[in-house]
């Protein structure tokens, strides 16, 4: 894998996109350093396609930059499509060839490349090697997309959500192919809605909402942006609920922040020990019935809806 | 992490693709090969030639002498009718040809727009002696080259060049663009021209085998002529199957679905079925129109085809149809590639 020069794997600068009265994306900065995974992590709608087909190659910005390994796409497309991997959302691959006659024919498009029996063998599709792709479940042909996409040895590897759709257990062999691929070298860029997706591959999120980035970092310092310890959740019994206020409970030691949702309340507390004594202290003081109480670590998911009062998974 | 695998040509691989995608569907391989030798064998054994159908005449009236030599008459069929107003009847609802009212004087009754009725006319004329038996000699024209047949194959194999050429490439291009296959092609080094060209490489290596299946068919199984050198033969083909492949290039440049290119095809190909001189002469329409019809490229390549399987012609006499056909292949190419959408 030649490093040639200090360039960034890709750098994006002031990237927009409209789509008619739409700005898909408006004004997005990006910088990955080679070696390194960096997840571009939001709900459906929040840009992140429009972003990583921009950086692909695919779609011309309306305004910005971008630079992959060093070099333009208005110079030199052909170098960047020879040294770039690409797996994009929604292909279905030719259904009537094989497995390795898929593979060979992506081989040929490149100048240099991997071994096609190689590469069956990362994706873990050896015994899949002669079956034609109509046969293949969602995951193997997930995985067969990702050969597509590591045959020609590429230096960065662009993924557009991974996983979508996929059950748990392919969801972690696809995660195992990219993790193995970065252990190797390789820069990974990637798209998903997967808060865990992105803590388990991504060295930096980045997090992005109706186009624009609402926080970025490593996971660890972004959920530390938080300023949290930890999140309770809680579910006051029917009917009880309304005996508490936003306010009494914002008022409660080691909390920081208050949310409702239903008859559901989200506290974002900064001392676990000291805030749930006091809440339950108080939910005991006005009468309220607890239905669950649960606490847990924050994560990207807390950050986001911290961020912007919604789900990741809203859509 | 390079190996030694060596670079195979993608033309080659795109190519084996496109091969092995139309080998592996049955249905698509059916209306290729199959559809087209069915057609001309139940066309050829539906036209083949056979004695003439008698005229129907009815008769009114008493049977005089001269009824008798309309009975006698094998190319009339007599049926008497015992009144007048039934006859009409029948005569009115096409049931037969011609009414004879046997009364003095004689009279005949028919509809003189319908061709039937025309012939059962001359021929009750020559049966009762108005002109003399024998006058005239009727010849039966049995000769290869003269028969519904022999116009009909060269139609059938256009169509046939036009129908896979269209469909092989416009489909092909709409399915991959549907399933997102071109775009992701598009983030490959693979060059543009090699994927457009595979096209053409795969159309030309089935066009060989289905040229050679048909020809055959037709030439030893309904004996219909093939006069023309085999060179200028393939030579007309190959141009018809690359101006085809060029306007299902241009038909699928855009569309987005499968369905949305279907139609489009049909839109393309219905009105070459019927105005381009398939099952029946283009002659047929009025004069004006023939100028238009002949621009068609299916019009182009049956005159072609037929100008050199039955009177044998060659190149240079079925040049202007070669003209019409190059240009149906350069101006669509040429759109389709300014037009054409990846992803």
């Amino acid at each position: 894998m030649s490093q040639s020069g200090a360039s960034p794997a890709v750098r994006a600068r002031g990237l927009v996109k409209r789509f008619g009265s739409l700005t898909a994306v408006a004004g997005v900065d990006l910088q990955l350093a080679r070696g390194t995974c960096l997840a571009l992590l939001g709900p459906n709608g929040a840009g992140k396609t429009t972003t990583i087909e921009m950086l692909e190659g695919l779609t011309r910005p309306d305004a910005g930059e971008i630079e992959i390994l060093g070099r333009s796409w208005a110079k030199d497309a052909e170098e960047i499509r020879e040294r770039i991997g690409v797996q994009l959302q929604e292909t279905r691959l030719q259904e009537k060839v094989t497995v390795y006659e898929t593979l060979r024919l992506f081989r040929s498009f490149y100048a240099r490349g991997r071994d096609p029996e190689d590469v069956l063998e990362v994706v873990e599709l050896t015994d899949k090697r002669d079956a034609r792709v109509e046969t293949l479940s969602g995951g193997q042909h997930q995985r067969l997309s990702l050969a597509c996409a590591l045959v020609s040895d590429p230096e960065v590897l662009f993924l557009d959500e991974p996983t979508t759709g996929l059950d748990p257990q392919a969801r972690r062999r696809v995660w195992e192919i990219v993790t193995r691929f970065k252990s190797d070298g390789g820069t990974v860029l990637l798209t998903t809605h997967y808060m865990e997706e992105a803590e388990r591959l991504a060295d930096d999120v980045v997090i992005v909402d109706a186009g624009r980035i609402i926080a970025e970092g490593t996971p660890a310092a972004v959920i530390g942006s938080l300023h949290a310890e930890s999140i309770v959740e809680l579910h006051p019994r029917d009917g009880t609920g309304r005996m508490v206020t936003d306010d009494a409970l914002g008022s409660l030691a080691g909390v920081r922040e208050v949310r409702r949702e239903g008859a559901a309340f989200t506290l974002v507390v900064t001392d676990t020990q000291a805030s749930v004594g006091a809440l339950l202290t108080h939910l005991e003081a006005v009468g309220v019935e607890l239905e669950s109480l649960q606490t847990h670590s924050p994560t990207l998911e807390d950050v986001f809806v911290a961020l912007t009062g919604k789900h990741l998974r809203d859509g | 992490m390079a190996s030694p695998f060596p670079r195979r040509g993608e033309l080659v691989e795109l190519t084996r693709h496109r091969t092995l995608s139309f080998l592996r569907q049955p249905e698509a391989v059916f209306w290729v090969f199959a559809f087209p030798l069915v057609l001309a064998g139940v066309l050829g054994f539906a036209f083949q030639e056979r004695e003439p159908a008698p005229s129907l005449v009815g008769v009114v009236g008493e049977p005089g002498a001269w009824t008798e030599r309309l009975e006698d008459d094998p190319l009339i069929r007599i049926t008497r009718f015992e009144t007048l107003a039934e006859a009409d009847r029948r005569l009115a609802g096409g049931h037969i040809d011609a009414l004879v009212l046997s009364v003095e004087p004689a009279e005949l009754r028919l509809d003189a727009a319908r061709p039937e009725a025309e012939l059962a006319r001359l021929r009750v004329l020559v049966a009762v002696g108005n002109v003399p038996a024998g006058a005239l000699t009727t010849r039966p024209v049995t000769e290869t080259g003269a028969r519904y047949v022999d116009f009909l194959f060269p139609g059938l194999l256009g169509m046939n060049l036009m129908g896979t050429g269209l469909w092989a490439i416009g489909f092909a291009v709409a399915d991959m663009r549907q399933r997102k296959v071109l775009k992701r092609f598009l983030v490959t080094p693979m060059r543009r021209s090699s994927f457009l060209a595979s096209f053409l490489t795969s159309r030309l290596m089935f066009l060989a085998a289905e040229l050679t299946l048909i020809t055959a068919f037709g030439v030893w199984v309904l004996d219909v002529p093939l006069r023309a050198s085999l060179v200028a033969f393939a030579v007309v083909c190959t141009t018809g199957a690359v101006a085809f492949s060029a306007i299902g290039l241009l038909v699928a440049s855009r569309t987005k679905t499968i369905e949305g290119v279907s139609g489009l095809l049909n839109l393309v190909m219905v009105p070459m079925w019927l105005g381009s001189g398939v099952f029946f002469s283009y002659e047929r329409f009025p004069e004006a129109i023939h100028p238009l019809l002949r621009a068609l490229p299916l019009t182009a390549l049956n005159d072609a085809l037929r100008a050199g399987m039955i009177d044998g012609a060659g190149l240079a006499e079925v040049l202007p149809e070669l003209a019409v056909l190059g240009l149906w292949t350069v101006v669509p190419f040429a759109v389709a590639l300014r037009v054409f959408r990846w992803a």
